[in-house]
């Protein structure tokens, strides 16, 4: 058994590249879903973490609920809430976004609290308003470190993206269940190298988006 | 003017770090506030500008409250600059200094080409407008922070600590550029210090202040290396302010000796006779810069072996040094007396240890020290 075998035979095989159950239909799916989650996290875990790394309070409640949500077992959640709240996209979203809001609060919070502290009083000293700090002074330094939290979310996304399948949902966990189920193992491979392939692609998107975002002062001095 | 009105900043933890303060900031001056750690120097310049706001007492700017205005806005109106500069790593040295114009609502264009107006003034190439801090050195990035508090040209500069993170050499270069800059600009400054040595060198007026956050002393830096107050400012002061109130005395009253002055070229004649107002002879080269000191006889038996010359110490420009230079040159010169030089390092005449003393007497007996001769 040759597992590069599987993955060739996979993707040469033409009638897996259209369809509903076609690559490209599936990879969408499960960018889809991964882009919603990781945006829905965001939202949630970036303003809390700005604001508590820039007022350097709340920080102990933080690591409480960073701790909560990493001890949540995704796909435990997924059933659960499957059960509850019945088929649909939420009960996926639900443990996705759980997954990923820890990683991007807590590195926003330390990013935003280990700024160093003497620009900061320099900007305050010379009438920059707390908004202006934040936003001028503290995020273009905690950058770096704030999108490194970001990767480490989505790449999780990425891989745990897969129980949507368990739930008859699509994306690339389609590949892996089924092919488990019909004891395909070509197509079982096939899928994860796929989800692989789509973790190395954000890890490359990431690295462009902080080289374009990124000061040249601040990638080179940290 | 600013006016600190019995200002006391007391923590909730009970804590007073200043304590019913007092103070007459005058205007276009260096005021040093001095004083050992603890002491709410920095207390009390952060005060100035509502980074921490008073628990009793009040400060007028100009006659008005400061908290009668929004505080940004006061901020805005009063340059800041901190220990280890605080720049904007983020950001070029260009953009660093054009902060608070940009906060003022100037054009980006405007503000640009101010920043590069003030690099020149702080005495920063403009090839680095480009350049990110950490490219800077330490002392470099002092200049950018200098600048940017200069750049809306606030009437007031507040200072904390802001050469202390430097080596003594580039501080000493900093010093000199900050009073050369106050020559040109006569603003308004508060400066923070621990270093005595700096507070004597840089105020106008020097506040030292006590543990505990009270008044020690507020005088001229001459009057309180002469008159200290009480026993904790002379302790503050250290042992040798004696020597170091003669920075505050000009050494233009000095009487030179030109006749034991001889050119290395000089006939053996010429040698011979320099002798009598000194016990040695100031040996010169050809254009008149001092070698060293020679015995009269050995001088007059031959040919002048450069390499047997005695060392002459630090020579003191008469008029532009003062009498401590003068008498440190004495004193480092194993003949016991000093040498004086023009602006171009020719020698113009020597001068004793004890002719110094008869200067340092006659100066004490006039009273007041001019106050220009510390620079």
């Amino acid at each position: 058994m040759n597992v590069l075998n599987f993955v060739h035979a996979f993707l040469s095989d033409s009638s897996h590249w259209h369809g509903y159950d076609g690559i490209p239909t599936r990879v969408g799916e499960h960018l889809h879903y991964t882009l919603q989650a990781l945006a829905i996290a965001a939202a949630i875990a970036l303003p809390v973490g700005l604001v508590t790394g820039h007022t350097v309070r709340g920080g102990n409640v933080l690591a409480l609920v960073a701790t909560a949500g990493r001890a949540l077992p995704s796909f435990g959640l997924l059933v659960l809430l499957f059960i509850w709240i019945g088929f649909g996209l939420l009960p996926v979203m639900i443990p996705l976004v759980a997954l990923a809001v820890p990683p991007i609060l807590v590195t926003t919070f330390e990013a935003i609290r280990s700024v160093d502290p003497s620009p900061v009083d320099a900007a305050r000293g010379m009438g920059m308003s707390e908004t202006r700090v934040l936003f001028q002074v503290e995020i273009p330094v905690a950058l770096p470190l704030i999108l490194s939290g970001l990767l480490t979310a989505a790449i999780q996304i990425v891989s745990t993206a897969t129980i949507a399948a368990y739930v008859s949902l699509g994306g690339l966990g389609r590949y892996i269940i089924d092919g488990l189920y019909q004891k395909n193992y070509e197509k079982v491979v096939g899928g994860a190298t796929l989800v692989a392939g789509m973790a190395l692609a954000t890890l490359a998107v990431f690295w462009l988006v902080s080289r374009l975002t990124v000061s040249p002062g601040v990638r080179r001095s940290s | 003017m600013i006016r600190i009105d019995a200002v006391t900043k007391r923590y909730p933890d009970g804590t007073v770090a200043v304590d019913g303060l007092s103070l007459e900031i005058p205007d276009r001056a260096i005021t040093v506030l001095v004083g050992p750690s603890g002491c709410g120097k920095t207390t009390t310049l952060r005060m100035i500008n509502r980074m921490v706001e008073p628990s009793e007492g009040s400060i007028l700017l100009d006659g008005q409250d400061i908290r009668q205005q929004p505080v940004n806005t006061l901020r805005r109106s009063m340059g800041y600059v901190i220990q280890n500069a605080g720049l904007f790593q983020h950001r070029t040295i260009l953009d660093n200094i054009a902060t608070v114009p940009r906060l003022l609502g100037w054009s980006k264009q405007k503000a640009r080409a101010r920043a590069a107006e003030l690099m020149e003034r702080v005495g920063l190439d403009t090839s680095l407008a480009k350049r990110y801090p950490y490219q800077l050195s330490g002392g470099q990035q002092q200049r950018v922070g200098v600048a940017r508090a200069l750049a809306a040209d606030p009437p007031v500069l507040l200072m904390d600590e802001p050469f202390s993170a430097v080596d003594p050499v580039v501080r000493k270069g900093l010093q000199d550029e900050l009073l050369r800059i106050q020559d040109e600009l006569g603003k308004t400054i508060v400066f923070v210090t621990h270093d005595i040595d700096e507070a004597v060198k840089l105020g106008t007026m020097v506040a030292v202040l006590r543990t505990g956050g009270r008044l020690a002393q507020f005088a001229p830096p001459a009057e309180l290396l002469s008159v200290p107050a009480d026993p904790f400012v002379e302790d503050f002061l250290g042992a040798d302010r004696g020597i170091r109130r003669l920075s505050f005395f000009p050494s233009t009253e000095l009487e030179l000796h030109t006749a034991p002055v001889v050119a290395i070229d000089a006939g053996t004649e010429k040698l011979a006779s320099g002798g009598e107002a000194a016990p040695c002879l100031l040996v010169t080269d050809t254009d008149g810069k001092p070698l060293g000191w020679g015995a009269p006889d050995d001088l007059a038996a031959g040919a002048i072996d450069r390499d047997r010359l005695l060392p002459f110490g630090r020579p003191f420009v008469p008029g532009k040094d003062s009498l401590r230079t003068a008498l440190d040159g004495a004193v480092l010169s194993p003949t016991g007396w000093a040498v004086a030089v023009d602006e171009e390092g020719r020698a113009v005449g020597v001068v004793s240890q004890q002719m110094i003393g008869e200067a340092i007497r006659a100066a004490h007996a006039e009273g007041r020290p001019d106050a220009k001769a510390a620079r």
